[in-house]
C-alpha cells in the first residue's frame, strides 16, 4: 500500500453544478476507505447544483476524523473541472506546494454570456493557475471524452489523471473495484477513460 | 455504493450523515417513517424508503411535516417505533401538534424527530436554530459531533423515548447531514412488529385516555419529571466528553460539527496541552453537574456553536445558579464577538477566535503567495446559480414577464421557495418580488388582491410548485376564493419535488415506496372550488402568454389558477438519456449586434446553454450544456436559432 504523503492530505474538487464533482469525490473516497483511510467529505449542496460553483473537500487521514472543511491555504491537491473555478479555489486554498489538475474547458457564467461580466482570457488563466501551483496538469478531459464518444466519461478521465499524478495513496488497482461496482454495465468504457487519464499525465 | 441495510456488523463504511441517521434508526428497529423532503434532511427518509421493502418496514413522503409527525405519533401510540425528519423550517410547521404531543407523551413505540439545520442558509431561506425550540417545548435533545454519533445517537434515542414516554429530538446541521465520513456498523435487528392501540383508562391522571391533553396542568408536571429523568441520564452520557489538560489556558465548549472544527483548530495551532475541549452531545436538558465539573479547568471559556448562542446562554444560566463565591470564568463566544452570530463555523473561524483570545499570531502560508493568489482570484466573475438548461420554469417566467408587460399595470410575482427562488434574479427576469416560506406567496396574494378599495390595481401572480401546492397552498387558495381576493395562482407543475431530489407527491400517482396510487388532480381540485382554471404547456410560449394575459385582464375578479405543466428537465433527461432537439445558431440568419434585439437570447433569456461567440459577434449553442428543449428558437426575432428533431 502506498503511504500518505501528508497527514492529513487535503483534496479540493471544484466545478460547476451539474458537472459531477460530487461523484468524483465519492469514487475517490470509496477507494480510500477500502484501504482503511479515515475519509471525510464536505460538499456544497443546494442551489449551487443549479449551475453555481460546487466544491467538494476530501480530507484523508490515518489518524483522525477531520472537519469537513479544508482550512484556508491547506489544499494539497486541487482538481478543477472548470478553469475559472480552479483559480477561485487557488485564491482560497492554494499554497506554494499545491498540485493542480485542471480541465481547461470553460463554462460561462450567465453574467458573462449576458455581457455584464468578462471571462478571463483562457491562456492567461491557465498561466496564472500554473504560477500559483507547484505543478500543474492541464487535462483536456472534455475533448478526450468526445473522442471516446461519450461526454460523461470526462469525469473518469480526470480521475485517471488524478491517480496517475501519484499524489494520492491510490493506484489503478484501488480504483478498479470501485468503478466496477459503480458502473457494472459500462465498466469497460470507464476503464478505457480511466487509462486515458493516466496516460495524459505520462503513464 | 453502500446501502444502509448492509448486514456487515463491525465494518467501517463511508456514509453521508443523513444515511448514518437512517442506519441508526434501522439498527434501533424502526418500523415506520414519514417525512416531507427538505434540504439538508431529505436523504434520511430517502434512504429508509430505498430499503423499506427489504426490511419489512413502512415509509412515506407525506404532504407536509405536520402530517408526517402526526402519522409517526400514530404509529408510536400503537407501539411501533417511528421516525420523522425535516429541515429547520419543518419544525415551525409541526409546532402546533408538537407542543401538545409533549404534554400527552408518546406511546409504547419510541418516537424520534430529526431536524437538520442549515447554518449559512446554503439551501434555505433562513438560518434558523431549532435547539431553542427543544428547550421551549421541553424535548430531550441530542446533537451528533461526527458521523458515528449520528448513527449511535439516533439508535439510542429510540430507547430513551420509550423509557421516558417522550418524543426525543436529534439536531443535525448541513456539515454533518450532507458530509460523509466513516461509520462502524452495528447489528441490524430482524424483529416482527405488532401494532395495537390500547384503549385504556389513564387511572393516574383520572382521564379516559393517556393520549388526550387533559388534565393539561397535571400532564405538564409529568413532562417536567420526564425532563428531570433525561437530565439524570445525560449526566453520564458517553456522548459528552473532555479532551485536554487538567488545567487549561482556555476551555472550548462545543457541540455538533463545531467539535470537528474546534479539534482541528487546536491541532493546527499545536495547543493540545494548553487548550481543552468539552464536547457536548446532550444539549437539552444540559448535563449541569458534568459541565460544572469541567468549567473549573480554566478561567477562560470559549463557546463554539452555530447560529444561536444556545449553549452559551444555557451555561451562563448554570453559572448564575452556582453558590455565592463560586468560580466564575470569563466567557467568550457570540456575545463577545469572537464567534460570529450568523453564518456557519469552520476550522479557520475557530482558529481566529483562539488566537485572538490567547493573543497568538497565525499565518497559514507565505504572505506574498496569499496576496498574489487572492489578487488573481478577485477578478473571476461571480457564478450565479441559474435555472437549469431546459428548465420549464425559464419558459414560464418568460411568458409571465411578457404577459405582465403587455398588461402594463406593473404586475408582479409573489414567490415561493424551491427552484423558483432563482427567479428573483436574472434567470427569472427579476419577476419574483417576494419570497418567504412554503405557501407564503399565495398567502401574500390574498392580502394584496383585496386592496382594490385602496386604489391598488396591479396584477398579482402568486407562484408555487406542485409539491408546495399540496403542502401549503390549498388553504390559502380556498381563502382567496371564499374572500374573493383578486389574484392568479400559477402552479409550476414539473411532476416532482425537484429541488430536494425529485421525490413523488400526491399529483404523481406513485407512492414513496413505488406503489401506484390515485393521482390527485390539481385542476379538478381547484375547479371544485369554483375557481377559473387553465392548463398550459410552458414550452408553448405564444399560447401561455395569451392565456396569462386573458386571465390578468379577466373582468371577473377572484382567485384563478393556471397550471404550468411540463416535466422537470433533470427527470426527463435521466429517463430518456437523449435530447429532444438538436439546436444550433444559423450564422447566416443571425445578424448579431446589428439586429436591434440587444442580444435577447444571451443577455435576457439567459439560458446557460446559449453562449456568446466574441469573434463572430453572434451567439452559439454550447453543446456540452444545451438540453435541447428548443424554446430559444421561439424567442429569436430573426428565426436564427434552429431546432431540429433529434431523431430526424
Amino acid at each position: 500500500m502506498k503511504a500518505l504523503a501528508k497527514e492529513p492530505l487535503n483534496l479540493v474538487i471544484t466545478g460547476v453544478g451539474g458537472q459531477g464533482n460530487v461523484l468524483i469525490s465519492l469514487l475517490i473516497s470509496e477507494a480510500l476507505v477500502r484501504e482503511d483511510y479515515l475519509v471525510v467529505i464536505g460538499e456544497t449542496y443546494g442551489v449551487s447544483q443549479r449551475n453555481g460553483s460546487v466544491i467538494s473537500h476530501v480530507r484523508i487521514s490515518k489518524e483522525t476524523q477531520c472537519s469537513p472543511f479544508v482550512p484556508n491555504r491547506h489544499a494539497d491537491i486541487i482538481l478543477g473541472m472548470e478553469p475559472a473555478e480552479t483559480l477561485r479555489m487557488l485564491g482560497q486554498f492554494g499554497n506554494p506546494d499545491v498540485i493542480t489538475i485542471v480541465n481547461p474547458r470553460p463554462i460561462y457564467p450567465i453574467d458573462v454570456t449576458g455581457g455584464e461580466a468578462e471571462y478571463p482570457d483562457l491562456g492567461e488563466l491557465i498561466e496564472t493557475i500554473n504560477e500559483l501551483s507547484a505543478k500543474t496538469y492541464v487535462i483536456n478531459a472534455v475533448e478526450e471524452a468526445q473522442k471516446l464518444g461519450n461526454l460523461i466519461l470526462a469525469n473518469v478521465i480526470l480521475i485517471g489523471a488524478l491517480i496517475g499524478a501519484d499524489i494520492l495513496p491510490l493506484d489503478r488497482k484501488s480504483l478498479e473495484p470501485v468503478l466496477k461496482q459503480r458502473f457494472p454495465k459500462e465498466f469497460e468504457a470507464n476503464m478505457i477513460a480511466f487509462n486515458k487519464g493516466m496516460e495524459l499525465v505520462g503513464w | 455504493m453502500t446501502t444502509i441495510d448492509i448486514d456487515a456488523l463491525g465494518t467501517s463504511q463511508l456514509l453521508m450523515g443523513n444515511e448514518a441517521i437512517a442506519r441508526g434508526a434501522l439498527e434501533a428497529g424502526v418500523a415506520f417513517g414519514a417525512a416531507y423532503p427538505g434540504t439538508p434532511s431529505s436523504e434520511i427518509m430517502g434512504s429508509l424508503i430505498t430499503v423499506a421493502k427489504q426490511m419489512g418496514i413502512y415509509a412515506q413522503w407525506s404532504v407536509n411535516e405536520k402530517v408526517a409527525l402526526e402519522a409517526s405519533a400514530g404509529a408510536s401510540f400503537a407501539g411501533i417505533r417511528a421516525i420523522t425528519s425535516m429541515k429547520q423550517n419543518g419544525l415551525n410547521v409541526v409546532s402546533d401538534f408538537l407542543s401538545t404531543l409533549v404534554i400527552t407523551g408518546t406511546g409504547r413505540g419510541g418516537l424520534v424527530l430529526i431536524t437538520c439545520d442549515d447554518p449559512s442558509a446554503i439551501s434555505s431561506s433562513n438560518e434558523e436554530d431549532t435547539r431553542p425550540i427543544a428547550k421551549w417545548f421541553g424535548i430531550p435533545l441530542l446533537e451528533p459531533g461526527n458521523f458515528q454519533e449520528a448513527k449511535d445517537m439516533t439508535r439510542w434515542l429510540f430507547d430513551l423515548s420509550e423509557k421516558l414516554g417522550s418524543i426525543c429530538m436529534l439536531r443535525s446541521v448541513t456539515r454533518i447531514s450532507h458530509a460523509r465520513g466513516c461509520v462502524r456498523l452495528g447489528k441490524l435487528p430482524r424483529r416482527k412488529h405488532k401494532a395495537y392501540f390500547e384503549q385504556v383508562h389513564d387511572i393516574w391522571n383520572a382521564a379516559p385516555s393517556k393520549f388526550i391533553t387533559e388534565p393539561s396542568v397535571k400532564r405538564h408536571v409529568s413532562q417536567y419529571l420526564r425532563l428531570d429523568k433525561a437530565r439524570e441520564k445525560f449526566e453520564s452520557s458517553p456522548f459528552n466528553w473532555y479532551v485536554g489538560p487538567d488545567r487549561a489556558d482556555l476551555l472550548i465548549v462545543t457541540c455538533g460539527s463545531c467539535w470537528l472544527h474546534s479539534q482541528e483548530a487546536v491541532r493546527m495551532l499545536k495547543l493540545e496541552d494548553k487548550v481543552g475541549i468539552l464536547k457536548l452531545g446532550t444539549l437539552w436538558p444540559i448535563p449541569e453537574k458534568f459541565i460544572e465539573k469541567h468549567l473549573g479547568k480554566s478561567k477562560r471559556v470559549l463557546v463554539v456553536e452555530e447560529i444561536d448562542p444556545f449553549l452559551e446562554r444555557s451555561i451562563m444560566e448554570l453559572v448564575a445558579n452556582l453558590p455565592f463565591g463560586s468560580l466564575h470564568p470569563l466567557f467568550y463566544g457570540k456575545r463577545s464577538g469572537h464567534i460570529s452570530a450568523c453564518g456557519e463555523q469552520n476550522p479557520d473561524t475557530v482558529l481566529k477566535a483562539i488566537t485572538s483570545i490567547m493573543d497568538l499570531t497565525y499565518q497559514p502560508r507565505e504572505i506574498k503567495y496569499t496576496r498574489k493568489a487572492e489578487q488573481a482570484a478577485k477578478d473571476i466573475p461571480n457564478r450565479a446559480a441559474t435555472l437549469c438548461p431546459g428548465c420549464p420554469h425559464r419558459a414560464t417566467f418568460w411568458s409571465i414577464k411578457n404577459a405582465l408587460r403587455l398588461d402594463g399595470r406593473n404586475g408582479f410575482v409573489t414567490g415561493d421557495i424551491g427552484c423558483y427562488y432563482l427567479t428573483t434574479g436574472s434567470t427569472g427576469f427579476f419577476q419574483t418580488r417576494t419570497m418567504q416560506c412554503m405557501g407564503g406567496g399565495i398567502g401574500l396574494a390574498n392580502g394584496l388582491g383585496r386592496l382594490g378599495q385602496f386604489g391598488f390595481n396591479q396584477p398579482v401572480l402568486a407562484v408555487c410548485g406542485d409539491s408546495t401546492f399540496f403542502h401549503a397552498a390549498i388553504p390559502a387558495l380556498i381563502n382567496g376564493v371564499y374572500n374573493q381576493s383578486n389574484f392568479i395562482l400559477a402552479i409550476l407543475d414539473n411532476n416532482a419535488t425537484a429541488m430536494t431530489g425529485f421525490q413523488p407527491h400526491p399529483g404523481t400517482g406513485i407512492t414513496a415506496m413505488g406503489e401506484p396510487t390515485k393521482i390527485i388532480s390539481m385542476e379538478a381540485l381547484c375547479r371544485s372550488l369554483g375557481a377559473r382554471v387553465e392548463v398550459c404547456d410552458p414550452f408553448n410560449l405564444k399560447d401561455t402568454t395569451a392565456t396569462l394575459l386573458s386571465m390578468i385582464e379577466d373582468e371577473d375578479g377572484g382567485a384563478k389558477v393556471v397550471i404550468m405543466r411540463r416535466e422537470c428537465e433533470l427527470v426527463r433527461a435521466r429517463r430518456e438519456k437523449r435530447l429532444p432537439y438538436k439546436v444550433y445558431v444559423d450564422f447566416d440568419k443571425c445578424i448579431g449586434e446589428a439586429c436591434g434585439c440587444n442580444r435577447l437570447c444571451t443577455r435576457v433569456f439567459h439560458c446557460p446553454g446559449l453562449i456568446w461567440d466574441r469573434e463572430a459577434g453572434k451567439p452559439k449553442i454550447d453543446e456540452v450544456i444545451c438540453a435541447g428543449c428548443g424554446v430559444c428558437a421561439d424567442i429569436c426575432p430573426q428565426g436564427a436559432i434552429i431546432r431540429e428533431r433529434a431523431d430526424s
